[in-house]
């Protein structure tokens, strides 16, 4: 046990000093969080002026764009960890480390919160001063929703680390682009009605419409559904196991394949 | 008696080619053998089979009499590479970087063993600057203290002088003579350096299209082939003349 977790602290660390070593990096952390909340606040400070349905509910856009980019910055940091490697051609060292697949998926999983929470509370801190909003209004249940995303984030990391492992540094421009194939069905900024009929099954079958329904619902109607955190959570551990399935899938198929040897830019 | 490095009729075969075509050797305790052959004759797809970082079509890799396969984990603790191909993450310092690999394997006191192999390899000058920054031989001096991070027993080291001035050259030779004189080690050396194989290694493989065609110790194959160097015999051998 502890031999496990002084490598997962090894592979923390490489992460670790690679942002302490950079201020441009913590800055470009920081500043697209900041930017597209900045953005969305203000937004949605002109859709609670002018529109029924956000009428007196100033902060529900602003909420879920904030909830929306936490499952971004999540899903990109955990993908750019594992590119970081193969930026540095680092891929092979790292494979023939001892260090076992489980012990790295913890390992990026947390350094990847890490990264996340640098990008993102600079950006939550400033909305209230600039829209006299708080997320912390969605009180307890912000906990479980973040940690729902958090989990569907680490969920999209794996898959797209999946086809980075299988086929290399090719399979980049997926990473960048699978949020954004999801985020119209996840209902991030409309209730799920908005969708045409056979689009609302498909999503019903993501944990995204379920968190961020329920978000809306909480500072809309102010109370609490706990069936449809539970709902997400239900599907967001069946993603995960298949995520988790696919990486070592992928692992064994690159092992056969040979793509793990000399993996670089 | 086992020998640390026992490659058992190894196959790797791809869809379109045979990578690996039935090869078997050994290496013993303190012994570096030579493995030589032309460019994509299955040096280091042989390598990468025997860290686990390929699945051989058939065959066996034991390390320490125990299946690379089945034991990738325990046996990766004693085992360490180094190849021009690969690299360190350019933007830590050498020092960072020998603090993370140390943690990956486990090293018991850590500090220890960076002041050692900083001591050892002179990498005093640069260990607080960036990997990254530094010239090749510096580089490749850093890179060799990685891959005895975890004080090995068993090196691979593929081309590891490759690039490299005289200078830097003969240092490294120098201090793999000096380590598997002081340290318990079996290496295999991949290398096109025919003056490094004949000075360094006590038997050499001489591989082409994925099998060894030759074997023996350098003076051996030159008696054999009735050649003055190994880069005739390896020239020999390689353009099939008879």
């Amino acid at each position: 046990m502890k031999n496990s977790l002084n490598r997962m602290y090894g592979l923390y660390l490489r992460h670790f000093f690679l942002i302490r070593n950079s201020f441009p990096r913590v800055m470009d952390l920081i500043y697209w969080p900041t930017i597209q909340i900045t953005l969305w606040g203000f937004i949605s400070k002109f859709f609670s002026m002018y529109s029924d349905y956000y009428n007196n509910t100033v902060g529900v856009i602003l909420t879920c764009a904030i909830l929306y980019d936490f499952l971004f910055r999540s899903s990109i940091s955990f993908n750019m960890l594992f590119l970081e490697e193969i930026y540095s051609r680092n891929f092979t060292n790292l494979f023939i480390a001892p260090i076992k697949i489980s012990e790295i998926l913890i390992s990026l999983i947390l350094t990847a919160f890490l990264r996340t929470m640098i990008g993102l509370v600079p950006a939550i801190i400033l909305t209230t001063p600039l829209f006299g909003i708080s997320i912390l209004n969605l009180g307890i249940p912000l906990f479980f929703l973040f940690l729902s995303l958090y989990i569907f984030g680490m969920t999209l990391g794996l898959f797209v680390s999946s086809g980075l492992l299988r086929f290399g540094p090719a399979f980049e421009n997926i990473a960048w682009s699978t949020m954004f194939l999801l985020a119209p069905l996840g209902c991030i900024y409309y209730p799920i009605e908005i969708l045409p009929e056979i689009l609302q099954t498909i999503a019903k079958g993501l944990p995204l419409v379920h968190i961020f329904e329920e978000a809306r619902h909480i500072l809309v109607d102010g109370t609490v559904d706990y069936g449809k955190i539970l709902n997400a959570f239900y599907l967001n551990f069946i993603y995960f196991f298949l995520g988790v399935l696919l990486f070592y899938y992928s692992f064994n198929q690159a092992r056969k394949k040979g793509s793990l040897i000399n993996v670089g830019e | 008696m086992i020998n640390p490095i026992e490659v058992k009729n190894i196959y790797k075969n791809y869809s379109d080619k045979n990578a690996v075509n039935g090869i078997n050797f050994s290496v013993s305790n303190n012994e570096i053998v030579g493995l030589l052959g032309p460019n994509g004759c299955g040096k280091t797809t042989t390598i990468a089979i025997m860290l686990g970082l390929l699945r051989a079509s058939s065959g066996q890799v034991f390390i320490k009499g125990k299946d690379i396969e089945k034991n990738r984990i325990e046996l990766l603790h004693k085992m360490n590479f180094i190849s021009p191909y690969i690299e360190l993450p350019k933007k830590l310092t050498v020092r960072e970087n020998l603090i993370v690999y140390a943690r990956l394997y486990n090293v018991s006191k850590l500090n220890d063993r960076i002041d050692y192999l900083v001591e050892t390899l002179n990498l005093k000058d640069f260990l607080n600057q960036k990997t990254g920054e530094l010239s090749s031989g510096q580089k490749n001096r850093v890179s060799l203290a990685k891959s005895l991070i975890n004080t090995p027993s068993i090196l691979l080291l593929d081309e590891p002088t490759a690039s490299l001035d005289p200078d830097t050259g003969d240092f490294v030779r120098s201090f793999l003579e000096k380590y598997i004189k002081e340290n318990t080690v079996s290496i295999l050396l991949a290398s096109h350096n025919m003056n490094e194989v004949k000075r360094l290694c006590s038997n050499v493989l001489m591989m082409k299209n994925g099998q060894i065609i030759d074997k023996g110790t350098p003076n051996e194959l030159l008696t054999k082939h009735g050649q003055d160097n190994l880069e005739e015999v390896f020239l020999k051998l390689s353009r099939n003349e008879k």
